[in-house]
């Protein structure tokens, strides 16, 4: 470059001609970069709404902590297929790496352990669902929390008369008295309580809920829903909670945390 | 074998070329040498005219692959709609009849994410890969993928458009699917999720029709838009990391295509039609190592080449049967 007799004049730097095939080649190579970086940073936008934690769902029964869960899951949806109640729902892409993923909207369906065992643990491919667990008392989806005391029947020495959750709600729940084996709509099943014990009345875990007197008077009616360690969160107090919304809810691992 | 290695090379990116003198058989080298003979010249040149008078229409191959891409993703809707119990799962992973199966690509990331090897995902991944070993690797994508048949329809409208000069198809290089397998892999190892899963159209249509739609189809739709209005094919050929999984494990793959030299006329419509039109680059005049040869690993087994060529030069084979018979 420095060599005077290969640059003939100072203001026409010698700059080599590209041939078009050349030309072709060279838009090519761009391009390619371009759609590699477009194809990974597209691959990356998935983190954003994990990182960020916009989303709290309740994961199926044996599923393992969130991140891990995430990392295991193969998103096949086998442990959708085997619910009898069909509680086990999957993530849209808003969820960036939860696409895919299965949950649990206990409000909708909560998973009322229908199956008897944990069929969905048994289904997953990679132990995303771990088979650590074997039956229903060992399942840790979270803890139910009377959210709403103030709605809440029981609180205020309530009954409650009618469909739980009104004529058009699609859930199912396993009425032993009904059929062991055949899940019912929750509206096909009309109640007549003197006190509300719903949340305690359709527990599928014992000794996970009771209703507590509120005060020592024999003549006061008010009961308080308490829950006790042996809750797994399975949700069906949620669900066939009355009042509107839930007054008892339940608390995923990451809710604890964040009220913590 | 150097000639297959170069086949391999194809596969991972790199240009078509002519077999070297030392790569060529005697009998190729003969059968070139008469094929540039001004009588041998001029017939190819009649017979070319001849199937530009009289095109030829087959659709036997098509017709069988789409059966078969509609007919096992069937099988995996009704088994969830009707709870039949056939195909639990999607196509990332499922029971057959109660037999794991899982996509290797898939496996391999929630391996790589996870870092914990699963009994079940490794038989299942093995059975996977033995079946579609024989038939052919990537005749996975050509003969079960859902994207794989939107993108053929998507296809289509793209060289109707380009006919007319509405579109243009930029190609990218072929070398990028490698670069994104190993980005991607390393992604799921280093981020712990399963990155490509999040972009991945194959889980998003088998996840979409099993359980129903969900937004992330739109992506599906957008990919498919830039395949009609910019690039032919451009998620197979150039990103898709399943399809070069699957042409990794299928390299030497019973069921092949065969290529008879003699019969060629070289007027290149197979390529024309071809998703991976490197693979059919030894119908080249001049390109071929032998008088028959199978091509490359990267074939996807589709068998458009053996429906559109006029001479029946590339023919459906099982390796090592075809020199029995």
């Amino acid at each position: 470059m420095t060599d005077a007799s290969d640059t003939p004049t100072p203001e026409t730097p010698k700059k080599p001609r590209l041939s078009r095939r050349e030309l072709e080649r060279r838009r090519l190579l761009l391009r390619t970069l371009g759609l590699g970086v477009a194809a990974v940073t597209a691959g990356l936008v998935g983190w954003y709404p994990v990182y960020r934690r916009l989303f709290d769902h309740l994961r199926p029964p044996g599923a393992l902590d969130e991140d891990e869960f995430l990392a295991a899951c193969i998103k096949c949806g086998q442990c959708v297929q085997v619910c009898p109640v069909q509680a086990i729902k999957l993530a849209d892409g808003d969820e960036g790496y939860g696409l895919g993923v299965p949950y649990i909207d206990a409000r909708a369906q909560a998973c009322d352990f229908s199956c008897d065992a944990v069929q969905c643990v048994l289904a997953c491919p990679t132990g995303a669902l771990s088979h650590a667990i074997a039956t229903k008392e060992e399942v840790t989806m979270g803890i139910a929390r009377l959210a709403r005391p103030e709605a809440c029947l029981a609180m205020q020495g309530q009954g409650f008369t009618g469909l739980a959750r009104g004529y058009d709600f699609e859930g199912l729940l396993r009425y032993e008295d009904i059929d062991r084996w055949e899940p019912q709509p929750v509206a096909s099943y009309p109640y007549d309580l003197e006190i509300c014990d719903l949340c305690v009345r359709e527990c599928p875990i014992s000794g996970a809920i009771t209703l507590e007197p509120l005060s020592d008077d024999p003549a006061d009616a008010r009961r308080m829903p308490t829950v006790h360690p042996a809750c797994v969160g399975c949700g069906t107090c949620e669900m066939i909670c009355p009042t509107e919304p839930a007054a008892i809810v339940i608390d995923t691992e990451f809710a604890k945390e964040a009220q913590a | 074998m150097k000639w297959f290695l170069h086949k391999l090379a194809m596969m991972f990116g790199a240009e078509g070329r002519k077999a070297t003198p030392e790569e060529e058989t005697d009998a190729a080298r003969a059968m070139k040498k008469l094929k540039k003979t001004p009588e041998q010249v001029k017939k190819r040149k009649e017979i070319i005219e001849h199937e530009l008078e009289f095109p030829l229409v087959r659709h036997k191959w098509r017709n069988l692959r789409w059966a078969s891409i509609i007919l096992i993703n069937a099988m995996f809707i009704v088994s969830f709609a009707w709870d039949v119990q056939l195909v639990e799962g999607s196509l990332t992973a499922s029971r057959f009849l109660g037999f794991h199966m899982a996509d290797p690509n898939a496996a391999l990331q929630v391996f790589l994410a996870f870092k914990e090897l699963v009994l079940n995902l490794v038989i299942g991944t093995v059975t996977v890969i033995l079946l579609w070993w024989v038939v052919g690797g990537r005749a996975f994508c050509s003969w079960a993928c859902p994207y794989h048949l939107l993108a053929e329809w998507a296809e289509a409208i793209h060289l109707f458009l380009a006919r007319r000069g509405w579109v243009k198809d930029h190609p990218f290089h072929r070398g990028l699917r490698v670069v994104l397998w190993f980005v991607f892999m390393t992604l799921a190892f280093l981020t712990g999720y399963t990155v490509f899963e999040y972009i991945n159209p194959v889980g998003i249509v088998s996840r979409a029709l099993i359980y129903g739609p969900t937004v992330a189809v739109v992506w599906v739709i957008f990919l498919l838009g830039v395949e009609i209005f910019f690039s032919r094919r451009f998620w197979c050929r150039y990103v898709c990391p399943i399809g070069l999984t699957y042409g990794i494990t299928g390299a030497v793959a019973p069921v092949q295509i065969k290529y008879d030299l003699e019969k060629c006329v070289h007027e290149g419509e197979c390529r024309a039609v071809c998703l991976v039109p490197h693979v059919l680059d030894i119908t080249k005049m001049g390109y071929a190592s032998d008088t028959t040869e199978y091509i490359g690993p990267d074939c996807t087994r589709c068998g458009l080449c053996v429906d559109v060529c006029p001479q029946n030069a590339l023919s459906f084979t099982v390796r090592g049967i075809d020199k029995i018979i």
